[in-house]
């Protein structure tokens, strides 16, 4: 119980962190965030009231005259109250409705192809670990080649083989544009054949990562005393790869997950620019270029929140596989 | 004393071994080749206790892998025969069989102990679970419930309570994790049991209550012991006969009792003087140990 | 790139005692501690050296020796051609040319970041450990926060919050190396603890040796192999994040680096035009380096754990050995019948 404790304990701290960086960012920065802000929202046509001006400045400070930790306190409240506030570039949307539209995009593309890459990564990784030593095994360098492989790059590479060349699956945006979203079957198609190249760059660009990293534990786990044990008491070979091998050779994965998540979340962002896939990450993209401060803070905090709760998941899943963690010190 | 009238003092039994080795090499293969098992030839009574005494890198453990096979390449057997007489009348070569006949012959027959549990015990996986992949692997006819009442009883018949079944490796003591070997071994109540240094790990006092119960295992359900150890004092206690290895080869071979009172080898005589003891004068073993004359080695 | 984490320590039970041994017997020197720092050339370190080798003087001298990157032609998106060697721009623009240039910057930004984000590493994994205590739980939580927290978002806020015209070279610099420390200072942090708890150590401490003697002394040197392992992993890291930066846009200002290529060349439609010739080129650089640094690190990785080398070494053997004892099994078993 302490071990779960403790890593709740954790992300609380991590996401106090995530949102005092938010906070902290566009006031230590030089410029005038809340200046360009207005300014742009005039141009489109908002009007700017004193109380506008305000709302901005608790988000991205000004030369208000109230005491830093006081402005601190505020915002804070602001943010569990879910008031983001009002994005420019989508004017007069609230923030929190931008990004409701475009996180289950993202989630869904990232999700699947994470699990996608992680299953396949494993699993591929204790059969080339199980036996060193044959062809398989002497191909382990090329997959560092893989494992290179910038993610943008690749997704280029895709839409020029996939989309312009063979003409096979479309090269931007989520859905077809003339459905309506939905939970409907067409809808549903439509969004796998849009979401099939973004996915496929994903998983071709991480697999690499976890099959390296299985295959090198099974060759260390493969040298261990349990598993001559297991192979005295006469069992299966099936068995011992299964319950003895892989089940010890892929807990570093697992605990190793939030660095391979972050590389994962960097490349689905670059991904999305490539293929305008409607999620968080291209939303990112077009605030920063149309300097939409508010939507920018807004979607760097829930991107972190969902990366802080997917690495929670997987730190709890894995004191559950490792028995050790629950030690009562 | 010859081999056959030391064993017809231990037991009554019909047949004079339950293995025989003959003529055993074993040789890594690297670079330069290095020869660990020379030309060892011994036979091993049926519920007999036979020592395996040598220092670190004698070969010993190399010896007992080869015999059930678990040598790894670069280490290869390159000659010689390893026969199992089976209680029920047949011989076994064991280098002949093949990869489902040695799995099955695994466990059932032939069982082992290895040094230091602590590692020998997967970490992840509970006691119950590896005492019943045994069963579910050897004796697919029993049910869960059967299974589960098996694994318990073996557990208290080594002194361990039951409950400790829902147990991880790493929740139990050192002595407790040797106890779960020994019972994981005798599963499948088999003919001959290989135990590698069982006890080295262990507090003196937890060793001897070990041992009193490997003897009295042994006694009660009757199966042979090859007990490895460097520890030769301990050796002379409890087995019946006892091997001296010395870089590889087999250089003394004789019942506890002859090689206590009359070693032949030099080297045997060297180890018995090497350990220093609980009576006699105090200082003496410093004194007086190692005049023997040390045996050449190079 | 995800997961190319070091190798934990396995634990093969082999010949070692025996091959010592043998080789004491044979009176052969064993070799001196220095030469044993360096890696054992194989074929896939040879083949790491020289891509990263050839990539990087391809950086270096390349520049020199190309025509000007920046001439304006009016010959637009022609391929490779004898005059362009990897075909011209949508401007015109020699394809090589541009490449040397880019090569060159990303290699710049990539070893000032690596070098930026190991000493901030190192800094908070070794120092923290050795300290131990409250300095050790509080860096510790430092770092772990920093590597939970994503880091191409932040990076992104942050450019996007400085105006266009301060994103200099530093700029970017220093922050990609503060986003990217975090990984490598966990694993430092590891090894520094794991040696710390070693009987020399303690017996330096022990002797009443001042810390940073002993740290100097007894600790770095064993380091020394782990702090080129995520130096080398920090170059890749620094590399694609800035490739990745650049490309959308938000680089350093005025420099010119793999990933700018590759975002005018999406700019310029290079994709929808077929101009293969100016988007697969940077993208493999990136790709082949990351690959010939990767293979110096199993190289590394073996000095870092001598026994992986056995590992390797074994291998053959392995196969010799087994394949003479099947056969052997066989003959005899044929001559019995």
């Amino acid at each position: 119980m302490n071990y779960f404790v403790r890593k709740l304990g954790f992300y609380l701290i991590a996401l106090w962190a995530a949102l005092t960086l938010n906070f902290l960012i566009p006031r230590l920065l030089p410029g005038n965030p809340v200046d360009i802000l207005l300014a742009k929202l005039q141009q489109r046509g908002g009007i700017v009231t004193p109380d506008t001006r305000k709302a901005y400045e608790l988000l991205l400070g000004g030369d208000s005259s109230e005491p830093l930790l006081v402005q601190y306190w505020n915002y804070l409240i602001n943010i569990f109250r879910g008031d983001l506030g009002v994005s420019v570039s989508y004017f007069p949307t609230p923030v929190i409705e931008v990004i409701n539209t475009s996180l289950p995009w993202t989630i869904v593309l990232v999700g699947v192809s994470t699990v996608l890459a992680t299953v396949n990564g494993v699993a591929l990784g204790a059969i080339v670990g199980w036996k060193p030593g044959t062809w398989l095994d002497s191909l382990i360098p090329a997959t560092t080649l893989l494992a290179a492989v910038p993610y943008f790059w690749l997704a280029l590479l895709l839409v020029y083989f996939f989309a312009s060349t063979l003409k096979l699956f479309p090269s931007q945006g989520g859905y077809d544009v003339i459905l309506d979203p939905g939970f409907s079957w067409e809808f549903i198609a439509s969004a796998i054949q849009y979401g099939f190249l973004p996915a496929l760059t994903i998983v071709i660009a991480s697999v690499g990562g976890w099959l390296l990293g299985m295959r090198n534990m099974m060759v260390s786990t493969l040298s261990e005393d349990y598993i001559l044990t297991a192979q005295a008491k006469g069992l299966s070979p099936g068995r011992i790869l299964r319950h003895y091998a892989a089940r010890n050779a892929v807990l570093p994965s697992v605990a190793g997950f939030a660095i391979s998540l972050g590389f994962v979340v960097s490349g689905s962002i670059v991904t999305e620019q490539v293929f305008s896939y409607p999620g968080i990450g291209s939303k990112l993209l077009s605030a920063v270029t149309n300097n939409d401060y508010a939507l920018m803070q807004g979607l760097f905090l829930f991107i972190t929140l969902a990366v802080l709760v997917a690495n929670l998941i997987v730190d709890l899943f894995y004191g559950l596989i490792d028995p050790r963690t629950r030690v009562n010190a | 004393m010859t081999i056959s009238e030391e064993t017809r003092t231990r037991t009554g039994s019909d047949r004079p071994a339950v293995i025989s080795i003959e003529d055993l090499s074993v040789v890594y293969e690297v670079d330069h080749p290095v020869t660990a098992v020379k030309n060892a030839s011994f036979s091993l009574a049926p519920g007999e206790i036979l020592g395996l005494a040598g220092e670190s890198g004698c070969g010993k453990t190399t010896l007992a892998y080869a015999i059930n096979r678990l040598h790894k390449p670069p280490a290869r057997i390159s000659s010689g025969s390893i026969t199992f007489h089976d209680r029920d009348g047949s011989d076994l070569d064991l280098m002949a069989l093949n990869e489902d006949q040695l799995r099955a012959f695994r466990w059932t027959k032939l069982s082992m102990v290895f040094q230091g549990a602590m590692n020998a015990l997967n970490p992840v996986t509970t006691v119950r679970a590896q005492l019943d992949d045994v069963l579910l692997t050897h004796r697919p006819e029993m049910s869960k419930k059967e299974r589960t009442q098996r694994a318990g009883d073996v557990l208290e018949r080594v002194g361990v309570d039951r409950r400790r079944l829902h147990s991880y490796p790493h929740e139990l003591s050192g002595g407790m994790r040797q106890r779960v070997m020994i019972a994981m071994a005798m599963l499948l109540e088999p003919q001959v049991m290989i135990m590698d240094e069982p006890t080295t790990a262990l507090d003196v006092v937890v060793q001897r209550d070990i041992l009193r119960e490997i003897v009295r295992l042994r006694d009660e359900l009757d199966f042979a012991v090859i007990f490895i150890t460097h520890d030769l004092p301990l050796l002379l206690e409890i087995s019946d006969r006892i091997a001296i290895m010395l870089r590889g080869e087999i250089v003394e071979l004789g019942t506890a009792d002859r090689i206590y009172r009359a070693p032949e080898h030099e080297y045997t005589r060297q180890l018995l003087s090497s350990f220093p003891s609980l009576s006699g004068s105090r200082g003496a073993f410093i004194r007086t140990g190692d005049d023997e004359g040390q045996v050449q080695r190079s | 790139m995800t997961n190319l984490a070091p190798r934990t320590e396995p634990n093969v039970p082999d010949a070692t005692m025996a091959l010592a041994t043998a080789a004491a017997e044979r009176g052969r020197k064993p070799r001196s501690p220095w030469r044993m720092m360096l890696p054992t050339m194989t074929p896939w370190l040879a083949f790491g050296l020289v891509l990263v080798g050839g990539i990087a003087l391809f950086g270096i001298i390349g520049p020199l020796l190309v025509q000007d990157p920046t001439t304006i032609r009016d010959s637009g998106l022609q391929p490779p051609s004898a005059e362009h060697i990897l075909g011209t721009t949508q401007t015109g623009q020699d394809v090589f040319a541009q490449l040397a240039f880019a090569t060159a910057g990303s290699l710049q930004i990539g070893l000032i970041v690596g070098v930026l984000a190991t000493i901030l590493s190192a800094f908070f994994g070794i120092l923290g450990a050795y300290i131990g205590g409250f300095a050790d739980e509080a860096f510790s939580l430092f770092s772990n926060v920093f590597l939970v927290i994503p880091g191409l978002p932040l990076v992104i806020v942050i450019s996007g919050f400085v105006p266009q015209a301060q994103r200099g070279l530093w700029t970017i610099a220093v922050v990609l190396a503060i986003t990217g420390w975090a990984a490598s200072s966990r694993v430092l942090r590891a090894q520094t603890l794991s040696i710390r708890n070693r009987d020399y150590v303690a017996a330096s401490r022990v002797a009443g040796e001042r810390a940073g003697r002993v740290i100097a002394v007894e600790i770095l040197p064993n380091l020394l192999p782990v702090l080129a392992s995520q130096f080398v992993f920090a170059v890749i890291a620094a590399i694609l994040g800035e490739a990745g930066l650049s490309f959308l846009g938000l680089g350093a200002s005025n420099s010119s680096t793999l990933g700018t290529m590759l975002f005018y060349a999406q700019n310029g439609f290079a994709l929808s035009l077929g101009a293969w010739w100016w988007f697969v080129p940077p993208g493999l650089i990136i790709a082949l380096f990351g690959m010939g640094l990767s293979l110096i690190n199993f190289s590394i990785d073996e000095i870092i754990n001598p026994k992986l080398k056995n590992v390797r070494l074994h291998r053959k053997r392995a196969r010799v050995a087994a394949r003479l004892e099947r056969s052997r099994v066989t003959r005899e078993r044929k001559a019995a019948a």
